[in-house]
């Protein structure tokens, strides 16, 4: 099972992203921990400077800015 | 060529008579639309492009941890070209500092990013021309610099928050986008610039259109001419609350100057809009004290000020 993380201190955009991360995991059909992460220790501890950034299995796939879900599927699958 | 859709558009669709007072605002205000419209469509693309060139990591990068001057001056240039988002603040904030970037020097970015922002540079372009876009590029490099060796000076360490210089940064895998991506980005990124400023610019073409054709010139001379030697510390306070909106306040400065604010006044007030934004204050109190972002506050006012007393003298 993947693990995605949403890292941001809840910005618009933060939510964005997460719904559409929401919207991804619900297309790939596949089964996925979808966690918000905002202590910005633990965003730090990634090397993240923009946010929102998204996380895959502990891998940074994008940051900055708001991925679209057929792009998030991509990672997912 | 959109001078001539204006005319056409006003004169002759519309067969509202040229010369008079409502003729020539509409005709103002439809011929600035367009042309707004469509640079910052085009602008805003070019600009994302760039950008997505120069994420704050690769910023962090560059920047290292450079010393003062040289390291205000980098910044300063940085702060142009990287993408900034006041929800951005405070990681890119401890980023900074934690790769030992002096306090001073990471201030001068954090000036610099928002104050050089591509939706004030269209407006001038577009409403001042070219050679005003530039000037105000230049003042803004110059105020981050100036104000950043300022803060480095007071040497204001202590006022950082003190869980930020325990904090470590992690090891990120560079991210390089396709040029594909880059395209898709820059696309998204201006759709969302117009969604967020269109109603803005059509308030402030309007009201600049209204104020250029039926704004009695003495009016303005009296309040913000040279006459008033007060004028910029009152535009600066005005624009101090005036949030990220260039987009509406730019059209109605340049309709002001058009009826005699002088340009240094003018600058004053344009700065003081987006170099200084409360949503911005409160997000940076999570990583600095109030004493020090009071400090922040006060040496960009003055310096604004002192901006624009200098060009009101030299312009």
């Amino acid at each position: 099972m993947k693990k995605i993380e949403i890292l941001g201190m809840g910005c618009v955009n933060c939510n964005k992203l997460y719904q559409n991360v929401l919207a991804a995991v619900k297309m790939s059909g596949k089964e996925a921990e979808v966690t918000k992460v905002e202590d910005i220790q633990k965003i730090m501890a990634y090397g993240v400077m923009s946010t929102p950034a998204l996380v895959v299995d502990g891998v940074v796939k994008v940051a900055g800015k708001v991925p679209k879900p057929e792009q998030i599927k991509g990672w997912i699958e | 060529m959109i001078k001539q859709l204006a005319d056409l558009l006003v004169y002759q669709w519309m067969g509202i008579q040229s010369g008079t007072m409502l003729g020539d605002s509409l005709n103002f205000f439809f011929y600035d639309t367009m042309k707004i419209f469509l640079l910052l469509s085009v602008i805003i693309f070019g600009v994302a492009v760039i950008r997505s060139f120069f994420p704050p990591e690769r910023a962090r990068k560059l920047l290292g941890n450079r010393r003062e001057y040289v390291g205000n001056l980098l910044a300063s240039l940085l702060g142009i070209v990287t993408p900034f988002c006041s929800c951005s603040a405070v990681p890119m904030f401890i980023g900074f500092l934690e790769s030992g970037l002096p306090l001073g020097v990471t201030f001068s970015f954090l000036i610099s990013s928002p104050t050089v922002n591509e939706v004030a540079l269209v407006m001038l372009w577009g409403l001042f021309g070219w050679k005003i876009a530039l000037l105000y590029i230049g003042t803004g490099v110059t105020l981050a610099f100036f104000s950043g060796i300022v803060i480095g000076k007071l040497k204001l360490e202590s006022q950082v928050e003190d869980y930020v210089y325990r904090m470590k940064l992690g090891e990120m895998a560079a991210i390089e986008p396709t040029w594909r991506e880059r395209v898709e980005y820059a696309r998204d990124y201006t759709k969302d610039i117009l969604n967020r400023v269109w109603l803005f610019v059509l308030i402030g073409i309007g009201f600049g259109a209204w104020i250029h054709g039926y704004a009695p010139v003495d009016l303005v001379l009296k309040y913000a001419g040279r006459g008033n030697p007060f004028a910029v510390i009152v535009a600066v306070l005005i624009g101090i609350p005036l949030y990220s909106n260039a987009a509406g306040t730019i059209p109605i400065v340049q309709a002001l100057v058009e009826k005699g604010m002088p340009m240094g006044t003018a600058l004053a007030f344009m700065m003081s809009i987006v170099a200084i934004s409360t949503p911005e204050m409160i997000i940076l109190r999570k990583v600095i004290k109030p004493r020090l972002i009071a400090i922040f506050v006060g040496i960009v006012s003055v310096a604004i000020v002192l901006i624009g007393y200098l060009f009101n003298a030299v312009l």
